[in-house]
């Protein structure tokens, strides 16, 4: 068990440290979270000046265009990027962290080609049409269906809970190619340009009052046939490779930035009084446990995955799990830091970030799904009906 | 940054677990239990042969020389196998108390105002900084008042007068006996999370295993949610020794001993409520030691005071991440 970084690895810390000192000055203010044409502007910024500097990518295999790092070094990316304040991975997400990934390890040389240096570039702008809405937990229950016509698809449905749809370029579309097969077959995954005739993105808002995801609607969309990663049918194998790395290492930033809300939690409570409360000064140490332990779970994750070599497993479930309900209890604290009046005031800081906490026990697996993988691919449990 | 078992000390964690499997099976266990937790000399000799208390006397002084994360490792096996006695303080007097290191002598400790374990069978008691053995040893045993313990594994006495904080203890001791006491709790609450799932695949009702309802297979998820990033914890303390990162392991492997426990207990429906099943020792156990050693309000304190970007630094040792507040730290 060693928790020490190695020369190497501190030597990339530097000098990604240096780098982030000097190039973090140059960007501009950041947009309102409700301006998704500038968010997507200022994101895309954001990335190109990773790709100057070499640094998107970074996890991505060297044969996809990006540098092969380790896990550890992407762990340091993580944390180091997050405590410089650098921009969040923002509308880049699905691009980087899911689409890409999975056409770098599903995609033909073709599609890598065309697909994945955009992405890297801050050019293409990804979303995700998975979710439905009578599909969102049971997911393979989706309905969207692709009707093959010559060499196109064409597609009618609609999805919901696609975040920054209206400012994507592509989607990554998971669609029905065989309406008779068991619902875990006969799905395929589609790459769907968001500028294709049939399509109508409506924003939703959020119970924040925030417009951070939209509903989809495809009526008779034709996408061609090699847009399709993976073979026909065979849709939610390549979907469980994304799903994979989405629960591997998507929330190691934000275990960092918990971290220092939390610092800065016990740093207004001592300023106004609130951390006389015995009951309330416990809460915020038992947090600070939380966070710890999960930083150290991640650490372990991390030491795993450079053993193994392999994709992040199932053991991103018990994190997800964990993690999911530690953010809400950490921005529940917050609330009774901040005291009755300003725990309603949604000028001050934390009191978006705890009603956007809710979504995270539901979103990318709900908590009660997580437990099902936890209990059925971990535990051995069998399989309910 | 590798933060992963070695193999030396997989083999010696595999070692332990063949070690205990062979001394102390579930036979011996429940002979303990007959015996109301009194010890089995020859055992405790056996643990002192096999390393188990010299572990981190140096060689130089007869002893094994390796370090908390090894000693953690063995405590979490004792743990699992419900050993009873008093490890941590033999372990902790090892080289500093004579015949404790090989476990020739028994050692015990008071910790605050809790009742004292094995106390009648002791060869020497940490008061403190002190060392009681031989007369004041013998008054101390006289003046103290036998406690029917709700651990049939763990014999109590209520000792008059001579109570000791934490603080008391010189050095890092207290922090390593609060993280070797999480280890014990790490062990138990990864037992009892086995044993729960291996009942609910075992068990049929309504003609089909429980643990392929939901209601139960989800309790058998949140066992291993707890214990996992619980022993992340334990590990990483013991390779750091930070008393804050101490603390946030005893606080989380309580947690999941105690609440472990009692949901292998739920899941073993009416058997589960029986002096039959094992799974009420478990819970004894772990209450016992969640209140001993840095329990759950001072190491909440603990673990508060070590918040904020412009917290007063702890004088005391390794204190406080050694100087890396930022999240992260302690590499």
């Amino acid at each position: 068990m060693d928790l020490a970084y190695t020369e190497a690895e501190e030597e990339f810390r530097r000098r990604l440290r240096e780098w982030l000192a000097g190039a973090l000055p140059g960007l501009p203010p950041k947009p309102s979270p409700d301006d998704w044409p500038a968010r997507r502007a200022y994101d895309t910024t954001w990335q190109r000046m990773l790709y100057d500097a070499g640094y998107a990518g970074l996890h991505w295999p060297a044969d996809a265009g990006g540098r092969g790092a380790t896990p550890t070094q992407h762990l340091i990316y993580l944390e180091e990027t997050e405590k410089a304040g650098a921009p969040y991975v923002g509308a880049n997400f699905v691009g980087l962290l899911h689409a890409g990934p999975t056409i770098a390890a599903e995609g033909t040389a073709e599609q890598r080609a065309r697909w994945l240096p955009p992405v890297l570039r801050g050019e293409a702008v990804w979303c995700q049409g998975f979710s439905e809405p009578d599909a969102g937990s049971d997911l393979a229950a989706l309905r969207t269906r692709a009707v093959r016509d010559g060499d196109s698809y064409v597609i009618s449905g609609a999805k919901t809970w696609t975040s920054h749809a209206e400012v994507a370029d592509w989607c990554e579309l998971l669609v029905r190619t065989d309406p008779d097969a068991p619902k875990h077959r006969g799905i395929s995954w589609l790459a769907m340009p968001m500028d294709a005739p049939g399509i109508t993105v409506r924003p939703l808002r959020t119970l924040a009052g925030s417009r951070e995801f939209a509903e989809m609607f495809l009526d008779e969309v034709r996408v061609p046939v090699r847009n399709r990663v993976g073979a026909e049918n065979d849709g939610w194998r390549v979907t469980m490779v994304t799903l994979s790395f989405e629960r591997g290492t998507a929330f190691v930033g934000e275990v960092v930035a918990c971290r220092r809300t939390l610092d800065a939690l016990a740093d207004e409570a001592r300023r106004n009084g609130r951390w006389d409360d015995v009951v309330l000064r416990r809460r915020l140490g038992r947090l600070n446990a939380e966070f710890r332990a999960l930083w150290r779970l991640t650490q372990w994750n991390v030491a795993e995955s450079e053993r193994t070599g392999g994709v992040p497993g199932t053991g991103g479930s018990v994190f997800k799990l964990r993690y999911s309900g530690a953010r809400q209890e950490l921005y529940g604290a917050a609330a009774e830091v901040l005291g009755g009046g300003d725990a309603f005031d949604l000028d001050r800081e934390w009191v978006l970030d705890r009603l956007s906490s809710l979504s995270y026990t539901i979103a990318a697996g709900t908590s009660q799904i997580q437990r099902n993988i936890v209990a059925e691919r971990i535990l051995g449990l069998p399989k309910g009906r | 940054m590798d933060f992963q078992l070695s193999d030396d000390q997989r083999a010696l964690r595999s070692g332990m677990r063949d070690l205990l499997d062979a001394v102390f099976d579930r036979d011996r266990l429940r002979a303990a239990v007959e015996r109301g937790g009194t010890l089995d000399r020859a055992l405790w000799r056996g643990l002192g042969a096999a390393g188990f208390f010299a572990l981190r006397v140096p060689e130089e002084a007869g002893g094994v020389g390796l370090g908390l994360p090894e000693a953690v490792l063995l405590f979490e096996e004792a743990g699992r196998a419900l050993l009873p006695g008093p490890l941590v303080a033999t372990h902790l007097a090892a080289g500093l108390v004579k015949g404790a290191a090989e476990g020739e002598a028994v050692v015990t400790a008071v910790d605050g105002d809790l009742p004292v374990a094995h106390l009648a069978e002791a060869d020497a008691v940490l008061v403190g900084a002190d060392v009681l053995v031989g007369e004041p040893l013998r008054a101390f045993v006289a003046a103290a008042r036998p406690v029917r313990s709700m651990d049939p594994l763990t014999p109590l006495h209520r000792v008059a007068g001579r109570t000791a904080e934490i603080e008391a203890y010189p050095g890092a001791v207290p922090y390593e006996g609060a993280l070797l006491t999480a280890a014990e709790q790490l062990g138990s609450a990864t037992r009892t999370t086995d044993m729960a799932v291996q009942h609910a695949g075992d068990r049929q009702q309504f003609g089909s295993p429980i643990g392929s309802f939901q209601a139960v297979k989800h309790l058998c998820a949140d066992m291993l949610a707890r214990t996992e990033p619980a022993r992340a914890a334990v590990y990483a303390a013991a390779v750091t020794g930070d008393p804050v990162e101490i603390a946030a392991a005893k606080l989380l492997a309580d947690e999941a001993a105690v609440r472990n426990a009692r949901d292998c207990l739920q899941i073993h429906g009416g058997m589960g409520f029986t002096w039959e099943a094992d799974v009420h020792l478990h819970l004894k156990r772990a209450w016992l030691r969640a209140a001993a050693r840095l329990g759950g309000a001072a190491a909440e304190e603990l673990l508060a005071a070590g918040l904020g970007t412009a917290r007063p630094r702890s004088g005391s040792s390794a204190a406080s991440g050694g100087g890396t507040p930022e999240a992260g730290g302690g590499g």
